[in-house]
Parts: C-alpha cells; structure tokens; sequence
C-alpha cells in the first residue's frame, strides 16, 4: 500500500472567484479556514483549509462539518430579508413588514424613552454569541449602549461560568492551560467529562488527543454518555452519573492520601490547605483538605466504596484510575465544561484542580493544571473590536437576567450584582443581538416565555437575527442580520489559537438585512452618536483596527489589511514551536513568582471562600454536594431519569438547527438506555414524551447502549416548538431544564433536572 | 490489473463527525437523502447492576464509506443496461444517460454506495472526485477529516484486506474493494449478534 500525494485541493471553476475566509464565526468552539468559491455574487462551494502543509506546530484547520455545510444556512430560503413589527400580542406570531427608517425610529426612540424614563439600568444586551466576527454581534450592541449613555451590563457567561469563577480561587488565574503541543509529552490524559471531538474546544484539540496517543499516551474519557471523543480518543471509558464527578475526584485523592501516592513535596512547597501543617493564616484548627477526604470531622472516610454509592462507576475502577493517575508521569486532567454546568458546579472545578495539584501535575511539560486553562502566552482575544465604556457600572450574571426583569430594583450581592450595592430598575428593554438566550438556550422556556410576554415587564424587545428564532418569536421588532459573509469580521483563533482569520466580505446580504454593525451605528446616528460610534470608519476600516490591535498584543508579524486581503491566505500563523507551560516559573521558584491568590500559593483551602460563611454550598475545600434535584431525592420518585444535554454537530447551540444537511446528519433524538426504555415500553425510535414539572417535550428516540441507565440524553439548542397545549414538539431540552443558579458563580445548572420519559 | 485506488480508513481515529459526508455534499451539490459518503455508527454491549455499580461493556466505532471501486464491481454485473462501467483507470463510473433507475445496483452493492437521485431520475454514486484525481487533487472527503483518518492510497491487487471484513462490512472477496480500514479496537468484539448499525436513519434514508 502506497499513500498517494496529492496536491492542494483549491481550485476555481470557471467564473469562480477564490477567497480564503475564516469560517462564519459562531460560539462553535472553533476557528477554521474555508476556500469559498464565489460566482455571480453567490457562494457556490465550501472548501476546507488547503494549505499544503499540516504540522503540529501550524496544522491545517480543518472545518467540521458545520462549515463544510454553512451555505445550507446561508441560502436557507427562511433567511430573515427585512425588519417587522409584531401585530398582535407578544409572542402571537403575527407581523407586518416595515421599512428600515420606521423600525430604526421605532427603536432608538424607545431606548431614548425607557432611559428617561428608568433610567440607563433599565436597557440591556443579553449574552449573545449568535454571531461572533467582531465586527458582527452583540459587541456592537455594547459599543452602542456605552455611547448613548449604558446600560445594564453583564459579567460570566452561560458556557463556563462555574469554572471561570472557581478557576482563580484556586490558581488566582485563568490562564492554568499549557499550549497544545504540548500534549505531545504527555503520558496519560483522563479527558474528565471533556468532548473535544463535538464541542471541538479549539480546531484540532481532537487531533492533538490523537497526536499524542500516537505518542504513547494512554487515555481515559469519564462521562455518562459515550461521546465521540470516547469512541475516538480514549482507551477506555468510564460512565460515571450525572453530576457525581466531584465523589469520584474526591475518592481519588483518598486512595492517592492512603497509599502515599501524594507527590508531598510539592504539595509541601506550592499548596495551602491540604492538611493542618499548612493551614492559611487565621484557619488553623479548620477542616482541611485531608480531614474532608479521611473523614476525619464528619466521620465518612471518601472512600472509593464510598463514591460508587454515590457514582456508580465500580470501586475497583475509581482505586485503578487513582494510581494510573498519580504514578503515570506527566498526566492531564482536562475537564470539560458539561459538569460545571451543574448545580454546586464549582465544586467539580475545584476538586480537579486539586488533584492536579497533588499529584504535582502543575508547571511541568505533559501535565496540566486543570481549570478554565486559558493559554499563558495571553492566548484568544475573545473580544477586540472596542466596546468602549459602560457609564454603568451595575452589572449581573448573564444567567439571570430573567430574575433582573422580574425584580431588578432592588437587587444586590445576593443576585450576583455587581458594581452596584442594588440596581435602580428592573430591565424594561432588551436589545438582543445575536442571541437565542432568551427563550431557546436559557433555562426553563415556559418561565422565561411568560416573563416575556408580559408587556408591563420588559416593555420593549428587539430582537436582530438572521431567522424568526424562538427568541425572536417575542420581539416588538426584528432587524434581518446579515451573515458573516455578507460582511468583514476578523477573528482570532478559539481558545487556542495562534492565528488570525481574516473574513472579507463575499457576497451582498439577501434582501434589506444589513450588518450588525450597520445597524448599530444607524441607532447611534438617530441618538446623536453617529459620528462617536464610527469613528469614520466602515466594517473594513474596523477590521483594519482590530488587525492592528492583534499585531501590537500578540501578533508583531501582521501584515495589513490590504495585503492580507491581497495575499487571499486567509490566516496569519503564529507557529508553536516551544509550547508554553502555565506556571513553569511558579513551579521553579514559588517564593520569587507566587501565585496571584491570597497565600501566593495553590488554595486547596480557600480563606477567602470560607469567609463567605456558607460552608453547605461554598465549602473551603472542594467538597461532593448533593444536587438540590438529583437521584438522590423524594423528587426522583417522579422523575427518576437524569436530563443532559450534550453539544451536538448539528448545530452550533441553536444554530443550524434548520440546516437540512447537518438534520439529516445527526436528527434531533432522545438518547435512552434499553434498559430505562424497556419498562416503559418504549422502543427504538418510537415518539417519547419528557417531562417533569416545568414542562414537556416529544420527540423520536433512540435506544443506545452509550448512554448510560438512568439518563436522558437530548442534545441542547433545538428550536423550541410549542403546539397549544404548549408541549414543545422541536426536542427541545430548556422545556425541562430550571432557572436556579450556582451558588458562587451564579451560573447556569442547566444539566441538573430530573425528568420522567414515556411514550408520547 | 496492479496499482488501484484505495480508501484508507483509521477507524480507530474516527469520531464519526461527518465532516467526510458534507464536504462530498458541497463538492458534488447532492440533496438531502443522497449520501455518496456516508458514516455508520456501530453498537454495541450492555450493562450489568452490581450492587450500586454499574458495569458496562458497551462500545461503539464508526465506518466511512463511500463507494469501493471495486475491481470485480457487483454492481456493474448486475445493471441490466450496462451503465456502469470499470474503467482503465480503475474508477466505477455510472452513465447517467444509460441509467433507467432500476435500483438493481443498490440491491447488490453489498456497502450501500449507489445513490437514487430523483432529480435526475437515475442512480450516483462516489466517483471518486475524478475530476479532482485528474487534476492532482485529493478527494474532498480526503482533505475534509479533521482527525486526518481519511486517506486515498494505491494498493495491489490481493493486498491484504483483513480490515476490510470489520463488521458490518461484507466478506471482501466479493467484490475486491479498494478499500483498507484500520480497525477500532473493539471492532473485533462486533459480528452480527454482538453489534448493529445504531444509526441505520441517518445511513439509508
Ligand atoms: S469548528 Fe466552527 S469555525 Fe470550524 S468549521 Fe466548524 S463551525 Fe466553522
Ligand atoms: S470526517 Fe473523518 S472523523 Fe469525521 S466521520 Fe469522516 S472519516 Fe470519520
Ligand atoms: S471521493 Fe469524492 S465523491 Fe467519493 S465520497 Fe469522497 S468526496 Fe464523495
């Protein structure tokens, strides 16, 4: 067998134009590069990266199949092609075409009156990641409010709020993760709850999994589903119930404390809190991390006999993976972001940071502290386009804004608030840009659907998109959003990335709709910002900007605008010879380079957490709490079945979910254990009803040895479609998931519900 | 006969993420319900309650699949009408204009690859990006995978094809398929009564 070595794949047809772009950015967890093949103002092909050389140091970046099948959305005949105004009550569905002048009046005369009226704390731009090139999205939503006097600003996010908060209480940073080529010196990776082959976290984190086992490392994926990355990148896979993560974590660290395998010293010279010789000033005497796990104050020893009670994976397999982990040098514990988004999801956080540290995994090539792990050169720049400044200093949790439209005035620390001791006004307008947040992707869409419709709560939605989205559905106006296609963007590589992806401009927007840019800065013209808000310049001369925003922080090498357009190369690569290795200068000198937490050191007991005075659910030391709905309650009665969500590639969280190729790919289905389905008679693919007290959804099913019993599987971000009786009909799981919040982070809990399933 | 085309499949690396099947959609414009690549899911196992454990021996791997271009096509000794044809240059080609859409080939085509298309009214398939080969380039589904499992090689005649038996695929005698696959490391446990197609919606529709 010979390989054949075949050449670039680009090349234009006749008529073709060729342009190298970065792939319509949404919150995919990637950043990749496409060939578009334009003819006669139309995309007529999607090509991937055809660069001719693919090296860890600067792989290709191939795009995944949402990409590869983007012009299914881009020409999808429901395309939203000019602004409406709702007829009819909110939410009804009823609209009436207007012209873009009436609908711009119409709203920036409502954010005048409303910030008169309340008061600037009573507009607000949700969380919102729909579209995400800079220059089209929500930022621009923000750039606007902050020129025309604020608004409600928000801090966290829906997809890492536990672990961006519980990151830094141990480590005092975010930046916890070595640079992915890193992997390659690793010898033995346990991918906890982390998918990199669906949610991609970065384009080619699967493949460097993949590198690395090549290079001898051995894998371990612990999650209750057997996800992808568990077919595909591990030797083995260990289902573990929902939720649980932190008894087995715990468990790990008793077999590591009673067999010696501990790595002392370093425990000794970089941690605090472990046990009572380390105590932070002022706990002496406290429960530390030792006592926790020895049982030695509230008399259960967190024995692996212990947490298969609580997890369900065999002792044998929790001791086993406790000294694979602790004695096969250097080790990764990569968690994923699913279990955070779990009721007391802070504790997972911790619990895994901490057993990176004491197996002295930390600051060392092929290990890994755990956490958010940011890259510790500065990595992505998320946001670069310039929001400017909020003269509003209150903000909140992304998660609750609903809580903020139902009893904002008033609200303070208790709710997460921010900047401000109590806000001055519920929300009263909502300018959604770019977001489905409000009623597909947050919790509980019955709840948040009657906070909506009620017209004396939020007084005035705009809703701007490029579908009639379920959020949209509620909107007073909508604004047709062009694509990132149809206009310029710029963006930096997800997470990871050592490269900037330049999005030109391919074809013009389908009927009236306009960049989210465009829109902005025309509200800002009709509140006198016009000129503050552009500055003079155009969504190009704004690319051009954030181009030099990139070469003065990270990339010195940038060339400009016109010769990176010019060039047609799509990319500019920062390749990664010498991978970084967070904390390598903490790990070699702790006294000279502390750690920005309050001991300088790894908080395995945290002072300040303690200090909050609510041990139950913000314990010092990483603790396993019991979900406030789980297994384990008089509420499992009712509903015995564990509801998760995970990340589908049929869509990018909502989007795509219209997408005829990516639905024919992977369709929306229950995913339930023959063993759950037998006794209610459910069989393979057969309509199921899933339900607990916040509502229904049905949907077909599909019976899988891959999840495991006791689950329900419904991947997130299905278009919520309600019939009269208000039953969601689309598999949607927010029908079903609830509004409550972690306790520290106040984050979204959405993967802890209990539901029942039968057949519809 | 000598040199041939192959698909070299690492199943082992495969997430079963479809990129493969729409990037052969974009390349070729096929509609929903032709899939000239498609990816079976494989499952199987089960769970057993010890006390409060669970022990499970599930396992699952995925199967890209195309069209073979087999060097003794049944496909080809079927068509009533001749249509499909081996050529020199080893590829299996369908003659849309010879085609009456009889579905004969996609009985007997023991992977699934003839296609109906009921725009043209006549059966497709993988062609093997010819027009891309011609040129010097890779397949689309080739330069598509994001784990790089996906591969054009040459093999001999009565090259070894052992993974090319890998369960659901049928005995490669039959048909002499260019095709190698780099099996999963369950896939030996898999056969007819221990595994199944879990996704048999997504690969037939
Ligand atoms: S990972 Fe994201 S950027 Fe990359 S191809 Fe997929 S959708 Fe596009
Ligand atoms: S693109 Fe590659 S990894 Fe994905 S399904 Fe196809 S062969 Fe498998
Ligand atoms: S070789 Fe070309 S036609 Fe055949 S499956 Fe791959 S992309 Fe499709």
């Amino acid at each position: 067998m010979t390989a054949t070595h075949l050449g670039p794949s680009a090349h234009a047809l006749p008529g073709e134009r060729l342009v190298r772009v970065g792939c319509p950015a949404h919150n995919c967890g990637g950043r990749c590069l496409l060939v578009a093949h334009v003819k006669d103002g139309r995309i007529v092909r999607l090509e991937g990266d055809d660069r001719p050389d693919d090296t860890p140091a600067d792989p290709q970046l191939r795009a995944c199949t949402r990409g590869r099948a983007y012009l299914r959305r881009q020409y999808h005949p429901d395309r939203l092609l000019y602004p409406l105004r709702r007829v009819g009550p909110r939410g009804a569905g009823r609209w009436a075409r207007i012209s873009w002048d009436e609908a711009l009046d119409l709203v920036a005369g409502e954010m005048r009156r409303v910030r008169e009226t309340y008061g600037p704390g009573a507009l607000f731009v949700p969380y919102g990641t729909g579209s995400y090139s800079q220059l089209n999205g929500s930022q621009v939503a923000r750039r606007l409010m902050n020129l025309t006097g604020g608004c409600l600003g928000i801090w966290n996010s829906y997809s890492w709020a536990a672990i961006n908060v519980a990151t830094p209480t141990v480590y005092g940073t975010l930046q916890t993760g070595n640079q992915r080529q890193d992997w390659l010196n690793s010898r033995y990776i346990l991918l906890w709850g982390w998918n990199p082959a669906e949610m991609r976290d970065g384009t080619n984190s699967d493949w460097f999994v993949k590198l690395a086992r090549e290079r001898g490392a051995r894998t371990v994926c612990i999650d209750p589903r057997m996800s992808p990355s568990a077919v595909s990148l591990a030797d083995e896979w260990i289902p573990i119930r929902p939720g649980t993560d932190a008894a087995m974590m715990t468990a790990m660290a008793h077999v590591m404390i009673t067999e010696g395998l501990v790595d002392a010293g370093f425990v000794r010279t970089h941690c605090v809190g472990f046990d009572a010789s380390q105590m932070p000033a002022g706990c002496d005497g406290e429960e530390s991390y030792r006592d926790y796990v020895l049982g030695t104050r509230d008399g259960v020893p967190k024995t692996p006999e212990w947490a298969e009670r609580i997890t369900t994976v065999p002792r044998a397999t929790i001791a086993r993976i406790a000294r694979e982990y602790a004695t096969t040098k250097p080790a990764m514990l990569y968690q994923g972001y699913g279990m955070q988004r779990r009721a007391f999801g802070e504790q997972v956080v911790r619990a895994g940071c901490v057993l990176a540290a004491l197996t002295g995994n930390v600051g060392i090539p092929g290990g890994w502290a755990s956490g958010l792990a940011n890259q510790p050169d500065g990595g992505c720049g998320w946001y670069v386009f310039p929001a400017g400044e909020n003269p509003v200093k209150a903000s909140i949790p992304v998660f609750l804004w609903a809580e903020a439209v139902l009893r904002g005035k008033g609200m303070g620390a208790e709710h997460g608030v921010q900047g401000a001791e109590r806000l001055a006004s519920d929300i009263k307008l909502i300018y959604a840009v770019a977001t489905n947040c409000l009623v597909n992707q947050h919790a509980n869409i019955n709840r948040s659907v009657e906070i909506l419709r009620d017209e004396s709560k939020v007084e005035f939605l705009v809703v701007q998109d490029q579908f009639l989205t379920s959020t949209a559905r509620y909107a007073d106006v909508v604004l047709p959003a062009c694509t990132q296609f149809e206009t310029w963007g710029v963006e930096d590589g997800w997470k990871y990335g050592e490269e900037v992806l330049l999005m030109p401009k391919l074809v013009e927007p389908p009927g009236e709709a306009k960049s989210d840019y465009r829109i902005g800065a025309e509200i800002a013209e009709r509140l006198g910002a016009g000129a503050a808000f552009t500055e003079g310049r155009d969504e190009r001369g704004w690319v051009e900007w954030c181009l030099d925003e990139y070469r003065r922080t990270r990339f010195p090498d940038l060339p400009s605008l016109d010769a990176f357009e010019a060039s047609n190369a799509g990319l500019h690569v920062k390749p990664v010879t010498r991978p970084a290795v967070a904390f390598a200068d903490f790990r070699r000198d702790p006294e000279g380079h502390p750690l920005d937490t309050p001991s300088g050191r790894i908080e395995i007991f945290s002072k300040a957490l303690r200090d909050l005075g609510r041990p139950d659910a913000i314990p010092a030391v990483p603790k396993y709490i019991e979900e406030w709905e789980s297994p384990f309650g008089p509420e499992a009665a009712r509903f015995p079945l564990q509801a998760i969500g995970h990340h589908t590639l049929h869509r990018v969280h909502s989007t795509h979910d219209n997408n005829d190729w990516l639905a024919e790919a992977f369709p929306q289905r229950a995913f339930l254990n023959p063993l759950d389905a037998a006794p209610r008679g459910i069989a393979d693919g057969d309509a199921v009803k899933v339900w607990n007290d916040r509502g229904a959804t049905v949907l077909p099913c599909r019976l899988t040895q891959r999840v495991m019993p006791g689950v329900v599987d419904i991947p997130e971000g299905a278009w919520w479609a309600p019939d009269a009786a208000g039953v969601d009909h689309g598999g949607n799981i927010n029908v079903l998931t609830s509004e409550r919040w972690t306790p520290l982070a106040f984050g979204t809990a959405q993967h802890t519900a209990m539901v029942q399933v039968e057949r519809a | 006969m000598g040199a041939r085309y192959a698909f070299r499949f690492d199943q082992s690396a495969c997430s079963g993420c479809k990129t493969c099947q729409a990037a052969c959609k974009d390349r070729h414009g096929l509609p929903v319900g032709v899939l000239w690549r498609r990816v079976y899911e494989v499952a199987g196992g089960g769970w057993e309650r010890v006390g409060e454990a669970w022990h499970s021996d599930a396992f699952a791997y995925h199967l890209s699949l195309a069209c073979n271009h087999c060097a003794e096509p049944i496909c080809a000794e079927v068509c009533p009408t001749g249509a499909i044809v081996r050529g020199d240059d080893g590829l299996v080609r369908i003659d849309r204009e010879t085609c009456v859409g009889c579905r004969y080939c996609a009985w007997a085509c023991p992977y699934g690859a003839p296609q109906f298309d009921e725009r043209s009214g006549t059966m497709t398939k993988c062609d093997l990006c010819a027009a891309d080969l011609a040129a010097g380039r890779p397949p689309a589904c080739v330069s598509s995978c994001p784990m790089r499992a996906l591969e054009l090689v040459t093999i001999e005649d009565g090259a070894d094809a052992a993974g090319a038996a890998t369960f659901p695929l049928p005995d490669p005698a039959l048909t002499s398929p260019g095709l190698v696959v780099v099996p999963h490391r369950d896939a030996p446990r898999a056969g007819p009564r221990t595994a199944r197609v879990a996704n048999r919606e997504e690969v037939a529709p």
